[in-house]
């Protein structure tokens, strides 16, 4: 199907696209690679009046070192990201993720920063800022804030950022020696995940130290497995591993779709977690 | 409407164009390059897909806006002087197609992939085309096809772009004009 009509814009710069946005109110949106948006628009379940494009601001497009973290610009791509460099150690779980999304048409356009605003349950990116501990940084009218992982997602297709901002890097922490890894469920190859779980796990002489679990598509916001997380503390086999697993109903009560009933849902974290740990440990 | 000038298979073409036409929909609506089919329409089976600047890309889920200065090369680009791309005589010469409806989305996605892999085993091959949907099941003998025009792009050096205009695209398109739209 086709959009319905629209107001077209394409600023020179991140000021102009500011003020484009705020002129244009409630239902102006900025359109990056647009692989979260035009799906919508083109359904009819998204009828923006005014795109705000901001697919030529470059300077949005970096993955810098900065010491203690990495910056990621928002204009990066899945498939730039998933051969970024600089994307190492826990950071690597970005790299994991990005070549995971989609398919490789999609992940030539789609964005970092497009598909984190969009906050859709089911995509894959949100599930590993939450087990990263990442920042999200917002420039608005009124300046730039910054908002962690934690507090960003707030509903289906609901962030924190408001009409007026837009979402220009995000950032993690730099974590060296520890292990990461994403795995999901799907009926077809580029299928959205059914349950996804991303993991970040450090240890210490065999056993697990410290584990960070990231799941997409159990809630209408990604989640963190937190009381997987603490039973797997300590874990030194693959025993103890998927007795931590079980806990994953603890983070609450999965929705059902067409896709899979909520029971279905828990078992698919339960073995994706187990197979994700085992992976990051192997 | 909105002016733009897209560069598609190596000739410039400036058009006026809605903000929300797709770029499926001008390359084949308002430049008359219908190669490139629209199979789903929902991102998914990736029948559209042409190379924005190299890369493969769903011309679904782009607005012609978006590629406004940009370089396209949809499956009509490939072909030299009447002379099949090495992976369009692949996939004729290992039979990589039955109804034909998904094939130049198969032979674009490929094209796209091969140049930055020029030398994918068969199981690289199959993850290539994850987005690509066959609609006959036909995919052993396009995963053929894809190896055998791998290996064809290997020993000939093929470089993609050249198509039928000037490969520096400083050409401009020479041809009827409909509404104030150049039309091949």
């Amino acid at each position: 199907m086709i959009p319905a009509a629209f107001e077209y814009e394409r600023p020179s710069s991140l000021d102009e696209a500011l003020a484009l946005l705020a002129d244009g109110g409630d239902d102006a949106r900025p359109l990056a690679g647009g692989h979260s948006l035009l799906p919508l628009m083109r359904l009819r379940l998204a009828r923006p009046t005014l795109l705000v494009d901001i697919g030529g601001l470059n300077d949005l497009r970096y993955v810098r070192d900065e010491g203690d973290q990495i910056a990621i610009g928002a204009l990066c791509t899945h498939h730039a990201l998933s051969h970024a460099p600089e994307l190492s150690g826990g950071c690597g779980l970005i790299a994991e993720v990005a070549g995971q999304i989609g398919d490789p048409q999609v992940r030539h356009r789609g964005t970092i920063g497009g598909s984190v605003a969009h906050a859709d349950p089911a995509s894959d990116l949100p599930a590993a800022l939450l087990a990263l501990d990442a920042e999200v940084v917002a420039q608005g009218p009124g300046g730039s804030r910054s908002i962690a992982a934690a507090d960003f997602f707030v509903g289906p297709l609901m962030s924190a950022l408001e009409p007026s901002e837009i979402l220009t890097e995000v950032r993690v922490a730099k974590r060296e020696g520890c292990a990461s890894g994403y795995q999901k469920f799907q009926r077809r190859a580029q299928d959205w995940a059914i349950v996804g779980v991303a993991a970040v796990v450090e240890s210490d002489g065999g056993s697990i130290s410290n584990a960070a679990i990231g799941l997409t598509n159990m809630s209408g916001t990604p989640l963190r497995a937190t009381a997987v997380e603490e039973a797997l503390a300590g874990a030194a086999d693959e025993g103890a591993i998927a007795e931590a697993a079980k806990k994953v109903s603890e983070a609450g009560t999965p929705f059902a779709d067409a896709n899979a009933s909520a029971e279905f849902r828990l078992h698919l974290a339960e073995v994706l977690i187990r197979r994700v740990i085992a992976d990051a440990m192997s | 409407m909105r002016r733009i000038s897209v560069t598609v298979n190596g000739v410039r073409h400036e058009a006026d164009v809605e903000p929300r036409a797709l770029l499926v929909y001008f390359l084949r609506e308002q430049l008359g390059l219908t190669g490139t089919n629209v199979g789903c329409d929902t991102s998914s089976c990736g029948a559209c897909t042409v190379l924005l600047n190299g890369q493969s890309i769903k011309a679904c889920t782009a607005l012609a806006v978006q590629a406004d200065g940009q370089d396209v090369t949809t499956i009509e680009g490939l072909a030299t002087n009447g002379t099949l791309h090495p992976m369009q005589q692949a996939f004729h010469d290992e039979h990589g197609l039955q109804c034909g409806f998904c094939t130049p989305g198969m032979i674009m996605a490929s094209v796209g992939y091969l140049s930055e892999h020029s030398d994918p085993d068969e199981a690289e091959v199959r993850e290539a085309l994850e987005g690509n949907l066959c609609r006959c099941t036909g995919y052993h003998n396009i995963v053929r096809a894809v190896l055998e025009g791998a290996k064809a792009m290997r020993d000939s050096e093929t470089v993609v772009g050249g198509g039928n205009g000037a490969a520096d695209g400083s050409g401009v398109a020479m041809g009827r004009v409909r509404e104030g739209v150049v039309v091949p």
